[in-house]
């Protein structure tokens, strides 16, 4: 498969506060290669949403370090016009809340024409040709009437399309969509997942995918990281994260997803206390405060950080915990709650 | 669309008959409730020492020993179809719109008012342009350059703005560039003289205005800046000047354009302050004498046109909305 197309090493992203110095991504190492999926999970507040921002060079207060290789070339030393030329035509991104990311007083036809002719010098005519196929491979019906429609005539599911027509304008070969689906209704959510996934296949595309609903994710993403204050605490394939998870918060999301097949009475399984604040970060495992596994390390969990270690070919976990207790836990304590009776 | 039209014009109507009547009552019951008699307000329009017989007469003349109901009921009909006055032995009449005869000149209200109202149109329009450009650009680049030297220096001298009274801030412009005062020249016989004249007295006006445009500008500038969809533009490669001027400025700039227009809209019904501190012939000079003089066909007939002024700028300031925000449709 050759070289990562995006290569993310060691990115740190920090914001000067009254209050104190934010760490909201801290040491985040990852890599995605051309036409793969990458499943971002964690809680509000750890860092996924930062880092597709200081990807798409949109952080203007931030400090960013570490390095971030698009294609070969580093965006954090680039050029801030230089990123800019690059935003919609190389990468482009799609967002939480389709109704405010448009903007209400151009028709969303004009808004694609406008992304389109930023990268490629052509006539508003040829563009908004552009955007009426563009809105119909997104499955909006009779397209080249509703090109001239306010963001405020579609529906939300209809909107979310028109974002992604705009996002793929330029056929960009990396989409970042930062939770596309969680303003949807849940029958337009897979709608929009799925229209994402045939999408992708068409125009070879590589997708960040940002979500904090891991059922969303195992839908389309190739290869998942779950992110915990600002760092990586897990990264494996899909069907390993899901069948063999190692880290205890991963467990946590999981038990936090509500299913079908268990009995309606049954209390999900929470991850009890609160996602810890990024000014002053907990010592040790940021996660040690809410593991039920942390006196299992004794000193270790508020003493030393776990680096993100490699526990089989292509699984990175960051725990103290010994892999052989890991894969215990897992199969004795973990795996039956989650399956239920 | 049509429908819209209709029911604005209509509430429009409506408006300017409770205006009149508010100003009636205010000016026939609440002097009466404080315990003036019909003798003693007809006497301030005989002269000095009045004889009961010519108070009498002056009664009779102005119609003042009518019920109120009937005095507002010939009022409302010389607006509508006109009315004759008889003076004495003759009569004489007054067309539509007839806002009666003023007591103390003894001219008609109607004829006197248009008069003015190109000297007040002259202020306004003139002054409306000077402050929309300055406010909206020191706002906007105030925005932009949020907690630079410029920022500050420009709120500051915004806040003078707002807070420094027309009295004394066109009193000192005149005390500094102007002591021979100004005298109103119409645009039509002079236009070089009409906007030399009229130069402070704009400059006044605007400075207080485009204090408070400014601060509005950069409030609603600095809050569209946050927008999503500002982000969005961002995402999609726009140049910044781009999404400043395209995706911020149209956002930022359509409810301002609400304020200007009522503000319009109330200053040509009289920009009180601003024409007297410069001895202005305009409406609002007009006004300040009717109050003074007691005079009610004057009071009358400069409420009612203020009233118009802004009902009409409201109503412009609505269809204009909808052309500029999609999402309101009429």
């Amino acid at each position: 498969m050759g070289e990562p197309f995006l290569s993310v090493q060691d990115l740190r992203v920090q914001f000067q506060t009254d209050d104190g110095l934010v760490r909201s991504v801290d040491g985040l190492s990852f890599e995605l290669r051309k036409q793969q999926t990458l499943g971002i999970v964690g809680e509000s507040g750890s860092g996924k949403s930062v880092t597709s921002l200081a990807i798409m060079g949109l952080h203007k207060q931030a400090r960013l370090s570490g390095q971030i290789l698009l294609d070969g070339q580093d965006l954090i030393s680039m050029a801030p016009d230089d990123i800019r030329r690059l935003r919609g035509k190389k990468m482009a991104m799609i967002f939480q809340d389709p109704l405010s990311s448009m903007h209400p007083f151009y028709t969303v036809g004009n808004q694609i024409i406008e992304a389109y002719q930023i990268h490629h010098a052509v006539s508003t005519k040829v563009a908004r040709k552009h955007a009426i196929d563009m809105l119909g491979r997104v499955g909006i019906p009779r397209p080249e009437k509703r090109v001239d429609d306010y963001p405020h005539q579609f529906s939300g599911g209809m909107r979310q399309r028109a974002m992604i027509a705009m996002a793929l304008s330029c056929d960009p070969e990396l989409l970042i969509a930062d939770e596309p689906t969680t303003a949807l209704d849940v029958t337009v959510q897979a709608q929009i997942l799925d229209l994402i996934r045939d999408l992708q296949r068409d125009f070879h595309t590589a997708v960040i995918l940002i979500t904090h609903d891991l059922g969303v994710v195992s839908e389309i993403a190739d290869e998942i990281l779950v992110m915990y204050a600002g760092r990586a605490v897990e990264r494996a394939s899909s069907d390993v994260l899901f069948t063999r998870p190692e880290h205890p918060y991963t467990w946590g999301l999981l038990g936090s997803l509500p299913r079908l097949d268990t009995e309606p009475t049954d209390r999900l399984l929470q991850i009890k206390g609160t996602p810890p604040s990024l000014i002053n970060v907990p010592s040790g495992c940021p996660f040690h405060p809410r593991c039920p596994y942390a006196e299992l390390n004794g000193e270790r969990s508020y003493t030393s950080v776990p680096a993100l270690k490699a526990s089989e070919s292509g699984h990175l976990v960051a725990c103290h915990l010994p892999v052989e207790t890991r894969h215990q836990l897992w199969e004795t304590d973990i795996k039956p709650k989650l399956e239920g009776p | 669309m049509a429908r819209f039209l209709v029911r604005r014009l209509a509430g429009a109507v409506l408006l300017l008959v409770i205006t009149s009547m508010v100003t009636f009552a205010i000016f026939f019951i609440v002097p009466r409730l404080a315990g003036q008699t019909v003798d003693q307000l007809a006497a301030q329009y005989v002269g000095k020492d009045p004889s009961q017989a010519e108070i009498e007469a002056t009664k009779e003349k102005l119609g003042l020993d009518k019920p109120i109901i009937v005095q507002y009921g010939q009022f409302i009909k010389g607006i509508v179809a006109g009315r004759e006055f008889s003076f004495g032995p003759d009569t004489e009449y007054c067309p539509p719109p007839c806002f009666g005869y003023s007591f103390k000149t003894q001219r008609p209200v109607w004829p006197d008012l248009v008069d003015r109202v190109p000297v007040t149109f002259s202020l306004a329009i003139g002054a409306a342009v000077i402050w929309l450009i300055t406010g909206v650009s020191i706002g906007v680049l105030s925005a932009l350059k949020k907690g630079t030297i410029f920022d500050r220096f420009a709120m500051v001298i915004a806040l003078a703005g707002v807070s420094l009274p027309i009295f004394f801030t066109g009193l000192l412009s005149l005390a500094l560039f102007r002591p021979t005062g100004v005298n109103y020249v119409p645009f039509t016989s002079d236009p070089l003289g009409w906007a030399s004249n009229l130069l402070l007295p704009w400059i006044t006006l605007a400075f207080l205005y485009a204090a408070l445009y400014a601060r509005l500008t950069r409030a609603g500038m600095l809050e569209t800046m946050t927008e999503d969809y500002i982000r969005t533009a961002r995402a999609k490669g726009l140049r910044e000047r781009k999404v400043v001027t395209r995706h911020a400025l149209r956002a930022t700039l359509t409810p301002i354009l609400t304020i200007f227009g009522l503000d319009i809209g109330l200053l040509l019904g009289g920009a009180v302050l601003t024409e007297s501190t410069f001895s202005l012939p305009g409406i609002g000079r007009y006004a300040i004498d009717a109050i003074n003089n007691q005079d009610l066909p004057q009071v009358l007939g400069v409420t009612m046109l203020a009233a118009f002024f802004v009902v009409v700028a409201s109503l412009v300031v609505d269809l204009l909305y909808a052309v500029a925000d999609p999402r309101v449709r009429l």
